[in-house]
C-alpha cells in the first residue's frame, strides 16, 4: 500500500468518521483517499477553504464527540496553529498528520525534518503540548495512526503523526488487524456538545478563562496531563544497544532507515555501532538515549534539518558524551554512504564535535 | 389565577449579561432563545460563540455551546454539523468576527450549503476591543482607528454581508433585520424563525443579519442609539429578505442557453 493510503485506511479502521483538510503537496493522497473512503462508511469529508478553516472544523467535530483527522504539510500546519492551540486549550482529541516538506517559507516539496521544533516545542501560542509520533515505515505509520486515535481520546489532547514525503509516497505491505482493541481504557465522551436534554448541565467547549486564578489552575491541570504523557507514552526502538559499541546513532523517521542500512554495512566492516530511534518525539526518550549513550564513546545525530532533535539529545546527555552531527537540508536525503563515512570519521578522529553557543 | 404571558425562554440561561446599557445583544439573544423554544429543538441545539462582545454567549444560553476562535465560527459549525447532522447548529457572530477576520469562513460555509444557521450581529464597530473601525463602520463614522471618521478613499465602503452572501447560489435563506424598536424586533424574530426552520427542515445554509446598537463605542447616549441606527445605518443596510429557498433554482444552468 502507498503510505498516504495506508494512513487514511488506518484512520478509518480506527473509527475515524470525519476528515477536514486543504490540498498541499506532498500529502494530497491522504485527503484524496478520505474523500472517496469516508462516504462509504457514513462519514464525511470536507475540502476546507484553508488550513485555518480545516483546523477549526476538526475543532468543531471533535467537540461533538466524533473521531476526526486532518493532514497537511509544513506551511499548512503553520496555518493550523490557531486551531491546534484551541484544541489543546479545550482538551479535544484529534489526529493531525504532518508530512513535512523543506522550508522555511514556501521552501520546497521534498522531504525534511525541519518542523521538529514546531511539532515538539512550539506548535502555536500558549503553554501546551501535543503527542508527536514519528513512523519509519508504512506499517508503523498505519499502527501509529490507530494508536494516535486512542491516545488522543484517552488524554483528550491532539496527537500529531510526523512524517515526511517518503512515508507518504513509499509503497510497502501493510497488515490491519481484524480484532484490534484500543490501547487505552476509553471512557464515554460525556463532555461533548451533543445537545442537552436536561439530564446533565450544558456542555461548553471552551478555552477562555478571564479569571487568572482559574486559568492558572487550568494550566496546572494541563501540565499534570503532559507529565502523565511523559511518564507513560515514551516510545523508541533500539538496535544493538544490548551489546558493546563505540558509536551510538540517534535518528528518527525515514532517516533512521537510512542509518539502519548504514549500520548493517558498518557492522560487516567490523565497526561497533548501535542506534536509538525515538518514535515518540514528545515525549522524547531522554532516558533511553542517555543510557545507551553512556555505553558509547561518542554519539552521532542524523537529521534532515539544521539541527533540531540534537538539542534534545544534548539535554539527555548533559555533556557526558561528545555529540557529532550529520545532516542534509532543502529536501536532500542523507545517504547510507554519508552515514558510513561520518561514523568512520568519528572513529578515526577526523570528525569535529558539535559545539553550540 | 394569574396567567403567565411573559417569561424567560427555557433556552435562555437565568443569568445577568455583561452587555452595556442600550446594547441590543440581549434582545437578539432572547429572540434566538424564543425561536429555539418555539421550534422545540433546545435539546438538540449546539451554539457557537464568537470572539467579540458576545464571546460569553455560552453563559447566556441554556444549550450546549462551543467557543470558536476569532472569525472561525462557521468552520466550527461545519465540523459539528458534519459530525452530528441530527443537531441544530447555530453560530452567533459580530461584524469584526464575521465580516473581517472570518470572511473566508462565512463565504465558504454558506457556499457549501452547510445546514447551519448564522446570526450575524452588525453594530458597525469593534465593541469588545474598544471601538476600532469595522468593515461595517459607516462612511464618516468616528472610530478609535479612524478618528476623523471612516475615509472611504482609504478604507473603502462598508460591506453589506446579507447582499454579499445572497449573491451565492447555494444558501437557502438570507435576510437582514433590526431590533431597535419592538415592532421591527417582531420582524427580526420572524426572520430568525424562517432561518432556523430552513435548518430544521434540512434545506440549507441560512443567515440573518441583525443591526444592533453600540452606544458605548458610538459615543452616543443609550436612548439616542436607536435613533442613530435608524438615521445612519438603516438607509445603507436595508431590512428585508434577500434570498429564499424558493427564490431561484440552485440547479446548474447550462453554459449556452
Amino acid at each position: 500500500m502507498k503510505g498516504s493510503e495506508a494512513i487514511g485506511e488506518a484512520a478509518v479502521q480506527a473509527g475515524c468518521k470525519l476528515f477536514f483538510g486543504y490540498p498541499i503537496t506532498p500529502q494530497n493522497e491522504i485527503p484524496e483517499y478520505m474523500s472517496m473512503r469516508l462516504p462509504q462508511i457514513g462519514g464525511a469529508f470536507v475540502q476546507a477553504e484553508s488550513e485555518v478553516a480545516a483546523s477549526n472544523m476538526i475543532y468543531g467535530a471533535a467537540g461533538a464527540g466524533e473521531r476526526v483527522m486532518t493532514s497537511s504539510s509544513s506551511p499548512g500546519v503553520s496555518l493550523m496553529a490557531e486551531g491546534i492551540s484551541y484544541l489543546a486549550g479545550s482538551e479535544l482529541p484529534v489526529v493531525i498528520v504532518n508530512i513535512m516538506r523543506a522550508g522555511p517559507g514556501l521552501g520546497g516539496i521534498l522531504p525534511s525534518q525541519g518542523d521538529y521544533f514546531q511539532a515538539t516545542k512550539g506548535l502555536a501560542h500558549g503553554d501546551f503540548r501535543v503527542l508527536v509520533l514519528a513512523p519509519w515505515s508504512i506499517q508503523e505509520a498505519a499502527d501509529l495512526v490507530q494508536d494516535a486515535f486512542d491516545l488522543a481520546d484517552y488524554y483528550r489532547n491532539p496527537v500529531m503523526i510526523l512524517g515526511d514525503g517518503l512515508i507518504g509516497q513509499m509503497m510497502e505491505p501493510v497488515e490491519f488487524s481484524d480484532d484490534r482493541k484500543p490501547i487505552k481504557d476509553l471512557q464515554p465522551k460525556t463532555w461533548a456538545t451533543t445537545g442537552c436534554d436536561g439530564s446533565r448541565p450544558t456542555n461548553i467547549i471552551n478555552s477562555l478563562f478571564l479569571d487568572p486564578e482559574e486559568l492558572e489552575q487550568h494550566n496546572i491541570r494541563l501540565k499534570a496531563k503532559y507529565d502523565r504523557i511523559v511518564e507513560n507514552e515514551v516510545r523508541y526502538a533500539e538496535d544493538g544497544t544490548d551489546g558493546d559499541f563505540d558509536i551510538l546513532i540517534v535518528a528518527y523517521g525515514t532517516v533512521a532507515r537510512v542509518c539502519s542500512t548504514a549500520i548493517d554495512e558498518l557492522r560487516e566492516a567490523g565497526r561497533a555501532v548501535a542506534m536509538v530511534r525515538p518514535i515518540s518525539l514528545f515525549p522524547f526518550p531522554y532516558d533511553a538515549v542517555r543510557e545507551a549513550a553512556l555505553k558509547a564513546n561518542a554519539v552521532l545525530v542524523v537529521e534532515l534539518s539544521a539541527g533540531q532533535m540534537i538539542e534534545d539529545v544534548r539535554l539527555a546527555l548533559s555533556g557526558s558524551r561528545p555529540i557529532h552531527f550529520l545532516n542534509r537540508m532543502g529536501g536532500i536525503l542523507v545517504s547510507p554512504d554519508e552515514v558510513i563515512d561520518k561514523v568512520n570519521a568519528i572513529l578515526d578522529g577526523n570528525s569535529e564535535e558539535v559545539h553550540h553557543g | 389565577m394569574a396567567e403567565t404571558v411573559f417569561a424567560r425562554p427555557t433556552a435562555l440561561a437565568e443569568v445577568s449579561t455583561h452587555y452595556c446599557p442600550g446594547c441590543t445583544h440581549g434582545v437578539i439573544h432572547r429572540l434566538v432563545a424564543e425561536i429555539i423554544d418555539e421550534l422545540g429543538v433546545r435539546e438538540r441545539t449546539v451554539g457557537i460563540a464568537p470572539v467579540g462582545c458576545s464571546v460569553l454567549a455560552y453563559n447566556y444560553f441554556n444549550v450546549d455551546f462551543h467557543e470558536a476562535s476569532h472569525g472561525r465560527a462557521p468552520a466550527v459549525a461545519t465540523g459539528i454539523k458534519r459530525a452530528r447532522p441530527d443537531l441544530v447548529v447555530f453560530a452567533y457572530q459580530g461584524d469584526g468576527d464575521l465580516a473581517s477576520i472570518g470572511m473566508a469562513e462565512i463565504v465558504h460555509c454558506a457556499n457549501r450549503g452547510e445546514k447551519v444557521t448564522v446570526v450575524f450581529v452588525n453594530n458597525a464597530i469593534y465593541g469588545m476591543t474598544g471601538g476600532q473601525m469595522a468593515p461595517t463602520t459607516m462612511p464618516g463614522q468616528v472610530a478609535t482607528t479612524c478618528q476623523l471618521g471612516r475615509d472611504v478613499e482609504l478604507a473603502g465602503y462598508p460591506i453589506r454581508i446579507a447582499e454579499l452572501i445572497s449573491t451565492l447560489r447555494t444558501p437557502a435563506f438570507v435576510a437582514r433585520a433590526t431590533v431597535h424598536n419592538p415592532l421591527v424586533a417582531v420582524h427580526a424574530k420572524e426572520m430568525l424563525r424562517r432561518a432556523f426552520t430552513c435548518q430544521v427542515e434540512g434545506t440549507c445554509f441560512s443567515l440573518v443579519e441583525i443591526l444592533s446598537t453600540c452606544p458605548t463605542n458610538w459615543g452616543v447616549p443609550p436612548v439616542e442609539a436607536t435613533g442613530w441606527l435608524e438615521k445612519n445605518m438603516l438607509p445603507y443596510y436595508p431590512v428585508g429578505v434577500f434570498k429564499t429557498p424558493q427564490g431561484g433554482s440552485r440547479e446548474p444552468k447550462p453554459l449556452v442557453v
